[in-house]
């Protein structure tokens, strides 16, 4: 079978599975289609949050991302990851032994207050739809260049798919899909590291490949080796490139861990599994299996800018490999041979440089092809990055569905509906939430480009301090809450806005992107960090000055913080 | 109610120590110390790079089945 033949036979097995998971597991109650029923073990559930997790973004752009930063994409590896103990620690079995169907509906009860409820969605829907987009952006490229289908017909396509198993099987197909997704993601991942380690060193496992020598027979270190060649190009030495500066990493790392422990997507992922050991045991099993991929990822991104190098520079132009070419059609690789000698010259100088344009993502799509490896395995690595795009926006849209059935309609406008009704609204939220999804991805907005600020920047800036007060304070009260997370979500925002432009319009960035007005040198993205000290401590000042909480609320705060 | 306490306190002192070790793995060992441990080789790694890309993470998952592990004796213990 040709390439294309097997692309669309792996595509389409998957998509059959997928399909197949959700009409067997229809929802009929609330309890199902918010937390799967409460009753999925721990195991399963760490599999589901970790392909809930890794969006497109971790399996196609992070490898690239550190193929390119070096040291400096170390931000993402820790950040990413790290999340998940303060989540285990801080959030997780807490939530889980409260019990309840979101996270803002945790927020309404601990701060007896619609206010905070309405905050909490609000700051939720705006994280949440974000992150959203590049997950539909995500899913139209890979059907485009895998399966050279139309952009908006494999948009269409794949809100399809979601349609049919998160509208019918709510958190419980989502949940059971994930799973699956999981498998053919990490399968699609580890399979071209472990060949491409195998070439290149000697050792199978890509995580000690990287700390072995090359197997040319030089007895030299890999990451040696990259570091000679990329300084000799002049290119900053891998290994100990910083991003920006020490203290930019630093906030950059927390920002990223408290973000992730704060996104209401995956903490909504522990309120279903049975109980608070559950939660604990589950939070480790996610950990597993994201880092799977996230110490294979700089393995392969280390290996993927070696073999690059090799293979094209000083390398004659008619001499390029065959799939040069075929990115180059993509519009992802550019070159130019401008001093006219007939070869490649790929360095640092960007006047002498003939490698006019490699896009980062090109290190995980053509690593298959670069090191030559069979047409199965560039097939399996499409439907990998689609399970990777798909299962992040299920869990996303979920996330958007719920807040609007269960908190807005629910909670706030008609607690009176039953219970039958508010599943038929749920449905129909999640309806909602796939078509705006569907039509953001095919016009994505101005701000789409800032998805990973604004996402993480509101979750660590306001959701997570309000939830971790909540479990961790007896004295917190509502005006505390509200005004933290006001605070924090104002400072955040106006920090990205005011060097990106509102909403990310660039015309409207009233100082400009420019790093000498970067407060203490930190970049807008990284700012989350700062959002949530601010919070902490309005909130803190705040409830100092205002009414006690009530006597039952300080009851449920105990309750959390017992054992039984 | 002081029982609840005491298991609770308990709680709070296991992630005390977690969180330290979390944090001397990843903010210390990965970032603030990375060019003094980069003066150390482990195997072609550097060992400030090492942490910040792979080391960190590992000690992230053994962290979080500590923890999970030490609650479940304090669960035990308090019923």
């Amino acid at each position: 079978m040709d390439l294309q033949a097997l692309t669309f036979t792996f595509v389409g097995i998957t998509f059959a599975i997928y399909i197949g998971i959700g009409l067997w597991s229809r929802t009929g109650s609330t309890k199902e289609f918010y937390v799967a029923g409460g009753g999925v073990p721990p195991v399963l559930n760490g599999m589901a949050t970790a392909a809930d997790w890794m969006s497109a973004a971790s399996f196609i752009s992070m490898a690239g991302l550190i193929a390119f930063l070096g040291y400096g994409g170390s931000v993402f590896l820790m950040g990413w990851t790290g999340g998940y103990v303060l989540l285990a620690m801080l959030l997780a079995p807490y939530l889980r032994k409260h019990g309840c169907f979101t996270v803002s509906e945790f927020i309404s009860d601990r701060y007896y207050s619609k206010t905070a409820r309405v905050v909490a969605v609000i700051c939720l829907i705006i994280a949440s739809v974000t992150y959203v987009i590049g997950q539909m952006k995500g899913i139209g490229v890979a059907f485009g260049r895998f399966l050279e289908v139309d952009y908006t017909d494999g948009l269409l396509i794949g809100m399809g798919i979601v349609f049919v198993y998160a509208v019918l099987g709510g958190m419980k197909g989502i949940t059971y899909t994930q799973v699956a997704q999981y498998v053919i993601m990490i399968i699609a991942y580890t399979i071209p590291a472990i060949f491409i380690s195998l070439q290149m060193t000697g050792n199978p496992i890509p995580q000690l490949g990287l700390g072995s020598t090359l197997a040319d027979g030089s007895g030299t270190y890999l990451l040696d080796k990259l570091d000679q060649v990329v300084t000799g190009l002049g290119f900053a030495e891998y290994t100990t490139q910083f991003r920006l500066n020490m203290t930019n990493t630093f906030v950059y790392t927390l920002s990223l861990m408290i973000g992730t422990a704060g996104l209401p997507h995956v903490i909504m992922r522990f309120f279903t599994v049975p109980d608070m050991k559950a939660a604990r045991e589950s939070a480790g099993w996610a950990l597993v299996f994201i880092a799977i991929l996230y110490t294979t990822a700089p393995a392969v991104a280390a290996m993927a800018r070696l073999n690059l190098i090799d293979t094209v520079h000083n390398t004659q132009v008619s001499e390029l490999p065959g799939w040069v070419a075929k990115w180059e059609t993509t519009g992802l690789l550019k070159y130019q041979d401008k001093n006219g000698d007939g070869k490649i010259q790929y360095v640092a100088d960007k006047a002498k440089n003939e490698m006019t344009k490699v896009d980062r993502d090109i290190m995980v799509l053509a690593n298959p092809e670069i090191a030559q490896l069979p047409n199965w395995i560039i097939a399996l690595v499409a439907a990998g990055g689609l399970a990777a795009a798909l299962s992040t926006a299920a869990g996303l849209l979920l996330a958007i569905a719920s807040s609007v059935s269960h908190d807005l309609l629910k909670g706030v406008w008609h607690p009176e509906i039953s219970e039958s009704k508010e599943l038929f609204y749920g449905r129909v939220s999640m309806a909602g939430a796939i078509a705006l999804a569907g039509y953001l991805g095919y016009n994505p907005p101005d701000f789409a480009a800032g998805t990973v600020a604004l996402a993480f920047g509101l979750a660590a800036s306001s959701l997570f301090p309000a939830i971790m007060m909540g479990i961790f304070s007896r004295t917190m009260n509502k005006e505390g809450a509200i005004a933290g997370m006001l605070a924090g979500i104002t400072v955040t925002l106006l920090y990205v806005f005011q060097h990106k432009g509102i909403m990310f319009v660039a015309s409207t960035s009233f100082m400009g992107g420019m790093p000498n007005n970067w407060f203490l040198g930190i970049e807008p993205n990284a700012f989350g960090a700062v959002g949530a000290v601010v919070n902490f401590a309005v909130a803190f000042l705040v409830a100092k000055s205002t009414a006690k909480v009530p006597a039952n609320i300080a009851k449920m705060v105990d309750n959390m913080h017992s054992a039984k | 109610m002081s029982k609840d306490n005491s298991y609770w306190e308990a709680n709070l002192a296991l992630i005390k120590k977690c969180l330290a070790i979390w944090f001397v793995v990843s903010y210390v060992f990965g970032i603030l110390l990375v060019e003094q441990l980069n003066a150390i080789s482990l195997g072609g790694y550097k060992l400030g790079f090492w942490f910040a890309q792979q080391g960190s993470i590992y000690v992230f998952v053994a962290l979080i089945f500590y923890y999970a592990k030490k609650m479940g004796e304090i669960d035990a213990n308090s019923k």
